[in-house]
């Protein structure tokens, strides 16, 4: 049965489509047949860290109002044939998507893949409300920061009663992925702990994601980053976080900093 | 090392983490509590208007807290009730 997956933060900017984008392409390559819906109408940009942003034609708002077929709208990654893209539209706003329309085209992905993988914009307004609508799961994108775990806490709360799941008493099942994690500031304990930011939160952790420069070059060259560097530290922390997705048991690799004595030392002078 | 420790900062995770702390247990009641409130409001509205017709904004309720206790208010503006009494009779 298809999995409806919203990957959501509150807060903007702290890795929802680098992470979309890099689960998606992890779960595709492990052979699950994906796609990758891009809710941020009017600032899509799961087009652009997938490469595929001058291929789109049409996009979830013409799907939704019926100016489209699905078909038509989606699509299939170069690299990784059981990988699709669903992009956003760049000129129209979030009063576009219907709530009636995206419960449609919701349903028809579900019967056509294993995955479906809702990039949510930032904010608790309409569009990330539509986007987590009809998830059965959520990926919780959170930095180890106060305003990034705070937003993430009223997402939580949302996501236990703003999404069909919970309106039919349900439970919504719900993954922490802790990003943009900086070993060096968490060894001199200037950064929020792993532990900390959990029991805060009290969901369970999918994964702890390195600051990482291969990220930033992924997204330059317009590949997910367990596509284009699948041996970087970020890479392997996304394909252990997509395992867990599927409900394997692999241990949890808290990202430790490079480098012997001499750059422990070096990078705590500098601090 | 000791010498150095004096020199460094105190660490500041710990304090972000016990601001949280703070900040969103109260937060979350706040949350919660709104919520409960618009359906009190609803509820109660819908119970009065089957006997008495009045608009949304003559049913407030409001929450109070004390130290110890706390209080629910609920103010319903009411019409002119002669009609509505001579009816009855
Ligand atoms: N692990 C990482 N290491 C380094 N940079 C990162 C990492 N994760 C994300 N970034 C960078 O942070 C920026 C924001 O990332 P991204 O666009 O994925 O966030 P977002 O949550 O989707 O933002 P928005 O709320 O605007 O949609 C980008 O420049 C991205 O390259
Ligand atoms: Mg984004």
């Amino acid at each position: 049965m298809a999995k409806v997956l919203v990957v959501t933060s509150g807060k903007g900017g702290v890795g929802k489509t680098t992470s979309t984008a890099a689960l998606g392409a992890a779960l595709a390559q492990g052979g699950e047949n994906v796609v990758v819906v891009d809710f941020d109408v009017g600032l899509r940009n799961l087009d652009l860290i997938m490469g595929a942003e001058r291929r789109v034609v049409y996009d979830l708002i013409n799907v939704v109002q019926g100016d489209a077929k699905l078909n038509q709208a989606l699509i299939r990654d170069k690299r990784i044939e059981n990988l699709s893209l669903l992009p956003a539209s760049q000129t129209r706003d979030k009063d576009a998507l219907t709530p009636e329309g995206v419960e449609r085209v919701i349903g028809e992905l579900r019967e056509k893949f294993d995955w479906v993988i809702c990039d949510s914009p930032a904010g608790i307004e309409k569009g990330a409300l539509l986007a987590m609508r009809h998830a059965d799961m959520a990926v919780v994108v959170t930095n180890p920061e106060v305003s990034s775990v705070r937003d993430s806490d009223r997402i939580i709360g949302m996501l236990d009663s703003k999404t069909v799941k919970a309106e039919n008493g349900e439970r919504m099942e719900k993954h922490l992925l802790l990003t943009r994690y900086d070993p060096g500031r968490a060894a001199r304990n200037e950064m929020l702990k792993t532990e900390d930011v959990l029991e805060i939160l009290s969901i369970p952790l999918l994964g702890i994601i390195p600051e990482s420069e291969e990220v930033l070059r992924a997204s330059n060259l317009g590949a997910p980053v367990t596509l284009n560097s699948p041996t970087s530290a970020p890479a392997r922390a996304y394909f252990d976080a997509a395992r867990r997705l599927k409900g394997e048991k692999v241990e949890i690799v808290v990202p430790m900093q490079r480098g012997g004595l001499m750059s422990k030392l070096f990078g705590r002078r500098v601090a | 090392m000791n010498l150095l420790a004096l020199f460094r900062k105190k660490p500041s995770a710990p304090i972000a983490r016990e601001r949280l702390q703070v900040l969103l247990a109260h937060e979350r009641g706040a949350h919660g509590q709104s919520e409960l409130l618009a359906k009190l409001q609803e509820e109660i509205l819908a119970v009065i208007a089957k006997h008495i017709k009045v608009s949304r904004d003559q049913v407030q309720v409001k929450l109070d807290r004390n130290e110890d206790i706390a209080t629910l208010e609920i103010d319903i503006e009411m019409p002119d009730l002669s009609p509505l009494a001579a009816a009855r009779h």
